[in-house]
């Protein structure tokens, strides 16, 4: 259960917003909307602890973030604008060596099937810098299923994705939220997940 | 207790601190200005000429409390530094990169009357005595902080990465000191020495203390006036700091 | 895998596929200290008495020279900030990948070194001492430097403002590093230099990975 109350970000000298509130309960998505800079990516950064807020707080299961009881580092999955992934290293060793250090490694076999299932079979022992940005995409998002964590953060995941990746991708957020799992996510392109999702907007 | 606390950190905020250090600055520099007159022409005038060194040893007047100011400053940065990272106020940072500037300039004069001392006693103009290098390194120490919080373009991000660096400098330089006294005793090099071959008299103690007391509170006077114009900058955007610009 | 063997074994797979890299320190070392006899002079004499500063200078700059580049890959495609979200401790982390920086380029650089002893003519004793000096001086370096190359991580002018942030830091392992090398050319005792350059790396690899780790968070911030 991830709350955040009365929170407000400064970059800079302006301020991006303030005054926000919302929870994400187990089952839920949360659709952060709103123009360019308005603050969406900030909001997500803050969340995932890498920013401090200005003002207000985001308590993860009632624990305050940064306080030594909270777990969310452990508990939360990020995929930010950079995509992380190393070019000269294959898709394979990409998600293996970025999983132990998020601390649930998957093996060769974990990996390679997470990979063909995001329709990279064939591909997996390229370099990366050799795919496309659809493809590095979709090696980037295949951590969504190999990593176990209950707080999926994502910063426009669907970008450059094509129609099948796009509907792949939201088949994998829904499973998610059957099975429990959260997701707080910001996109231009509309995301259809039903009755569990919602929108906030964000607006300067 | 808590009172205490409230009242500590209400003059920490940029607002209240802002009037405060206007109003201390020009008294911290009478008080300057007041020492360092009795201080010169207490070296200047009272104390004997040296026995040894003639009358070209008195820069020491000014060289000594100018080389104690720059690592006190040094000092200062690195405690403000610390209390930022602790409280995580930013008049804290304000207040380092306050003092940096003349932190630097005390370095830079302490290297220059070293070596205006250096000429007539030992004949060159640089001596790689122990001291004189260590104010060298701490001349570098310094730039390295000013060049660090100038290249950083967001000022929170600055303040942070310079108070790092100068906790780490602070750190560092006892074990600098202690080498580099080390290599210079080991290949035996010249010493710029104050007490060598005569005693200290009592005045160019007193005259030196009493411009140490003077650097001293130039220093805090120019550390407040300064911190002013950086709140203001940084405070632009909002409305207190428009209506004091305006 | 753990965490930090994956930090490790990342770092050194993608050096061996880049290996240039590792070579451009190891080369600009050997072109440095061929640049003084150059500049000084070839008498034999002269160039034996200057040998252990010059090799330890060069070391030097060749050690800086890959530091800049050791958070600036990791902070362009975002592994840094993955890093910094692990559960694995920050410090931990960084003390894995200050450990693959030393051994691409402090321990190449300190194997290396007894050859560029031979230019100088130096005997095997005091070649022995330099390279243990170095061993120990390039692990002290990467520690220390990498606290500097936090600091400057994305920063304008970056590369310059790293080599002046870390002289002053360097100048206690210089000074004790080329004086353990001297005092074994001129017969005395090494043991002082070298135990205090030990302590020195002793200190840096438990407080440097964390004042890193503070470093690269006002970074990621």
């Amino acid at each position: 259960m991830l709350s955040v109350a009365d929170l407000s970000c400064v970059r800079g000298d302006r301020t991006l917003f303030r005054g926000l509130s919302f929870t994400l309960a187990p089952g839920q998505c949360l659709h952060l909307e709103g123009g360019n800079g308005v603050g969406k990516t900030s909001l997500l950064r803050i969340v995932a602890g890498l920013a401090p807020a200005a003002q207000g707080e985001v308590r993860w299961h009632g624990e305050l973030l940064g306080s030594p009881d909270c777990q969310l580092p452990a508990q939360m999955l990020y995929l930010g604008h950079l995509l992380a992934l190393k070019d000269e290293l294959s898709a394979v060793e990409n998600l293996i060596s970025g999983g132990a250090i998020a601390g649930s490694g998957p093996n060769q076999e974990q990996a390679l099937d997470a990979l063909k299932q995001l329709g990279l079979a064939g591909r997996t022992a390229l370099p990366v810098r050799v795919l496309s940005q659809g493809q590095k995409r979709r090696v980037a998002l295949a951590r969504l299923l190999v990593q176990q964590n209950p707080l999926w953060v994502l910063d426009e995941p669907f970008v450059a994705l094509d129609g099948v990746a796009h509907a792949l991708i939201t088949r994998v957020l829904q499973g998610h939220l059957a099975q429990g799992g959260m997701v707080l996510l910001t996109s231009h392109q509309p995301v259809d997940l039903g009755a569990r999702g919602r929108s906030l907007r964000l607006d300067a | 207790m808590e009172n205490f606390k409230i009242r500590w950190f209400h003059w920490a905020a940029p607002q209240t601190f802002y009037p405060l250090a206007g109003r201390l600055w020009p008294v911290f520099g009478l008080i300057a200005a007041v020492l360092a007159v009795a201080g010169l022409y207490l070296g200047f005038f009272v104390a004997p000429t040296d026995f040894q060194q003639g009358e070209g040893y008195r820069i020491i007047f000014v060289h000594v409390p100018v080389s104690w100011m720059s690592m006190v400053i040094y000092l200062a940065m690195a405690f403000w530094a610390f209390l930022g990272f602790t409280f995580n106020t930013r008049l804290s940072g304000m207040m380092t990169q306050a003092l940096a500037p003349t932190g630097a300039m005390f370095t830079f004069l302490s290297l220059w009357t070293g070596a205006l001392w250096g000429k007539p006693m030992w004949g060159a103009w640089w001596v790689w005595d122990a001291r004189l290098t260590s104010e060298l390194i701490l001349f570098f120490l310094y730039m390295g902080y000013i060049a660090l919080t100038s290249a950083i373009d967001d000022p929170r991000r600055a303040d942070r990465a310079g108070g790092l660096l100068a906790l780490v400098g602070a750190v560092n330089v006892p074990i600098i000191y202690f080498s580099v006294k080390w290599w210079n005793t080991l290949h035996q090099g010249a010493s710029v020495s104050v007490t060598k071959g005569s005693s200290m008299a009592q005045t160019m103690l007193w005259a030196m203390l009493l411009m140490a007391l003077a650097l001293w509170a130039y220093s805090i006077a120019m550390a407040l006036y300064r911190v002013r114009s950086i709140i203001l900058v940084r405070e632009r955007h909002t409305q207190w700091a428009q209506e004091v610009a305006a | 895998m753990s965490a930090i063997a994956a930090v490790l074994q990342r770092d050194l797979r993608l050096a061996m596929r880049r290996k240039s890299e590792v070579l451009t320190a190891v080369f600009f070392f050997v072109v440095v200290a061929s640049l003084f006899p150059l500049a000084i002079g070839p008498e034999p004499d002269m160039l034996r008495k200057i040998a252990p500063g010059i090799l330890w200078v060069g070391a030097l700059l060749a050690s800086l020279l890959s530091l800049a580049r050791l958070f600036a890959a990791d902070y362009q495609d975002g592994t840094l900030e993955q890093m910094a979200l692990s559960p694995t401790p920050m410090p931990l982390l960084v003390a894995a990948k200050v450990l693959a920086h030393w051994l691409l380029s402090g321990l190449p650089l300190a194997l290396l070194s007894p050859v560029l002893a031979l230019q100088f003519d130096l005997d095997s004793a005091t070649m022995w001492v330099l390279f243990t000096s170095l061993l120990l001086g390039t692990a002290l370096l990467s520690f220390l430097g990498a606290v500097g190359a936090a600091l400057t991580l994305g920063v304008r002018g970056g590369e310059v403002l790293l080599s002046l942030l870390l002289l002053p830091l360097y100048i206690p392992a210089l000074v004790f590093g080329s004086g353990a090398v001297e005092a074994q050319m001129v017969g005395m005792g090494y043991g002082a230099q070298m135990s205090i350059l030990t302590a020195m790396l002793v200190v840096a690899a438990f407080f440097g990975p964390w004042a890193c780790a503070l470093a690269l968070r006002i970074a990621l911030e």
